[in-house]
């Protein structure tokens, strides 16, 4: 089995090490002190299993698990972040709160053992689904570029736009995609000044100047930026009373 | 129990002097009427000792007592018994006395009206001067108590602002020395020590509220050498003070939290090794302390409202100094700077 740990402090990381000599099956093919590293070393090993900090420099353990495909089985490692407790409270995946002792440890190892490849996989994914509403950086979105990681303040966010399994983002520096999907974005956007007109669009109310009719009963959002998105009759809705008309 | 006017100094001399002259007056007034010296003399001491004393009765019965409403009924029906007590006393006394003087008598008994007027207005100043001393003294209680109570609530919220110890900082530094202690113990414990060291500082400080730059930087060293374990080489910082300042006051533990702040955003923002500069220097009288820190200007999207996290610190010079206009921060380059001033004015005169 194959390992990585990935951390910012390199005492953490030690520990985990150390923890690890435990079980010779269990192989730690490289430690990383941040997430563009953890990026690079889950490609290149492909691993079964990662340890993971949160609290990271520049982007955060879940952001870092976002931009993975096929992300590998996780154990969370941190100290203290409240909304990240919340998000693996209701799933099935272990997490350790640091300190933590070489009992608790093993408990994890055992439970993630214990489990087939398709149980891990499936674990991954759904806390992903759900972590980034947890994420106490939601104020921003990270996306791969090129090979090149984007953080995408919110704020910069025109509109986004379904894109068969992907999510458009369009903002003023260009179009990001991101393996998302609409009702993703839909729950982690709505409270900060988004709403979802369409099937397949959201926007940035700010960024409304006009709404003209199109067709028979039926309407068009005019962006600031030039954009024309046709609304549906329930989007409709929604954005008349979001700006309180 | 309120402070009696009666004990200030002044008011006794000014009350003594009065009724000597009052005296002075009614002996001239009954003499005009054809009494003898002796007979004025008599009539003047007789009614003024006793009115005196009337006087004073009554300021002594409204320090011990002062009704919540209708106070000023009260100390009008007050006056009007006294005086009429006061006066059937005088009356009484005095026809005893000159009990075979049919001249005096008759004058005695013309004069019991304007006498009871005279008596009635002397008793009625003074209880209405007792009713305004009492209910002044009163309401500076109220008003000291409502300080009091409005100080406290303001030490409070000061305590709980000093006090912001980041359990993240605390469970990581625990995580570290659990790490240590299997590898390196002897680490292990020279971080207990540190950590013990630091906490007990951060406990300690809570009953002063401000202490000197050298002994602020003691504690913000403690702190450093501990996330210095941590991060290892990533955590670089230059610490540079005038002499001058070192004698310098500081509210204490306000240092910390903000150089834990630069730490947070200069660590967790970018990528390789960070480095934290503080200076101190003296200008005008006042202590400029500089922070500065590295951050991505392009992803640092928690600097909006009031800045990297720094409301705590606004609230808290503000809560001390009562001024807005002590904590300025800019960005240029790509590094944060944090620019604190410390006013020395407060502690010349309110010195700890």
């Amino acid at each position: 089995m194959k390992a990585i740990i990935i951390d910012d402090e390199i005492l953490a990381r030690a520990m985990v090490k150390e923890y690890l000599q435990h079980y010779p099956d269990i192989e730690v093919l490289q430690e990383c002190g941040d997430g563009f590293e953890g990026i690079k070393a889950i490609q290149q090993y492909q691993p079964d299993l990662i340890f993971l900090d949160i609290q990271m420099p520049k982007i955060n353990g879940f952001e870092m698990l976002e931009l993975i495909e096929n992300p590998p089985s996780v154990i969370f490692t941190t100290a203290f972040e409240e909304y990240a407790i919340k998000a693996f409270e209701s799933h099935a995946i272990d997490y350790l709160l640091k300190p933590f002792s070489k009992e608790r440890f093993d408990k994890a190892i055992q439970k993630w053992q214990q489990q087939n490849q398709q149980e891990r996989k499936k674990e991954t994914l759904e806390v992903l689904n759900s972590t980034s509403l947890y994420n106490p950086q939601n104020n921003r979105i990270v996306v791969k570029d090129n090979n090149k990681i984007k953080i995408i303040p919110t704020v910069n966010i025109q509109y986004l736009e379904a894109a068969d399994d992907y999510v458009k983002i369009h903002t003023a520096e260009g179009v990001f995609l991101k393996n998302k999907t609409m009702v993703f974005f839909e729950e982690t956007l709505e409270a900060q000044n988004f709403i979802r007109i369409h099937r397949s669009y959201i926007i940035n109310i700010q960024l409304i100047t006009r709404i003209d009719p199109y067709e028979k009963e039926s309407h068009l959002a005019v962006l600031s930026i030039g954009a024309k998105l046709p609304m549906s009759k329930a989007g409709y809705t929604k954005l008349k009373q979001a700006l309180g008309i | 129990m309120p402070n009696s006017f009666t004990n200030v100094y002044r008011f006794r001399i000014i009350f003594f002097s009065w009724w000597l002259v009052w005296m002075f007056v009614q002996f001239l007034v009954i003499s005009s009427y054809g009494a003898t010296a002796q007979q004025s003399m008599i009539d003047s001491m007789v009614c003024n000792i006793l009115l005196a004393a009337s006087c004073l009765l009554i300021t002594n019965n409204m320090k011990f007592y002062l009704p919540k409403r209708e106070r000023y009924w009260y100390v009008l029906i007050m006056s009007l018994v006294l005086s009429g007590i006061w006066l059937f006393v005088v009356k009484n006394s005095l026809k005893l006395i000159f009990r075979s003087d049919d001249t005096y008598l008759h004058f005695l008994d013309a004069s019991i009206y304007i006498r009871y007027v005279i008596g009635f207005l002397m008793i009625g100043c003074m209880g209405i001067m007792s009713l305004l001393w009492y209910t002044l003294q009163e309401q500076q209680e109220t008003n000291r108590r409502k300080e009091e109570a409005e100080q406290m609530t303001k030490d409070a919220e000061l305590l709980k602002l000093r006090q912001q110890l980041q359990p993240h900082f605390l469970f990581n530094s625990l995580n570290s020395i659990s790490a240590l202690a299997g590898s390196q113990p002897e680490k292990a414990r020279h971080m207990i020590q540190q950590l013990s060291d630091f906490l007990r500082g951060t406990l300690k400080r809570d009953e002063q509220q401000s202490v000197t730059l050298e002994d602020e930087l003691h504690h913000l060293e403690l702190y450093l050498d501990i996330e210095k374990v941590r991060f290892g080489q990533r955590l670089q910082t230059d610490i540079r003070i005038e002499e001058t300042t070192k004698k310098l006051l500081i509210p204490s533990l306000l240092l910390q939290p903000i150089v834990e702040n630069a730490i947070k955003y200069g660590l967790y923002d970018t990528i390789g090794e960070v480095m934290i500069t503080l200076e101190a220097i003296e200008i005008e009288q006042q202590l400029q302390i500089t922070i500065t820190n590295p951050f991505d200007e392009e992803t640092a999207v928690s600097s909006k409202g009031t800045g990297f996290g720094l409301a705590s610190i606004y609230r808290r010079m503000f809560l001390l100094f009562a001024r807005n206009d002590l904590l300025k921060t800019s960005k240029t380059n790509n590094i944060f700077t944090t620019i604190l001033l410390i006013p020395q004015y407060k502690y010349e005169s309110n010195h700890h």
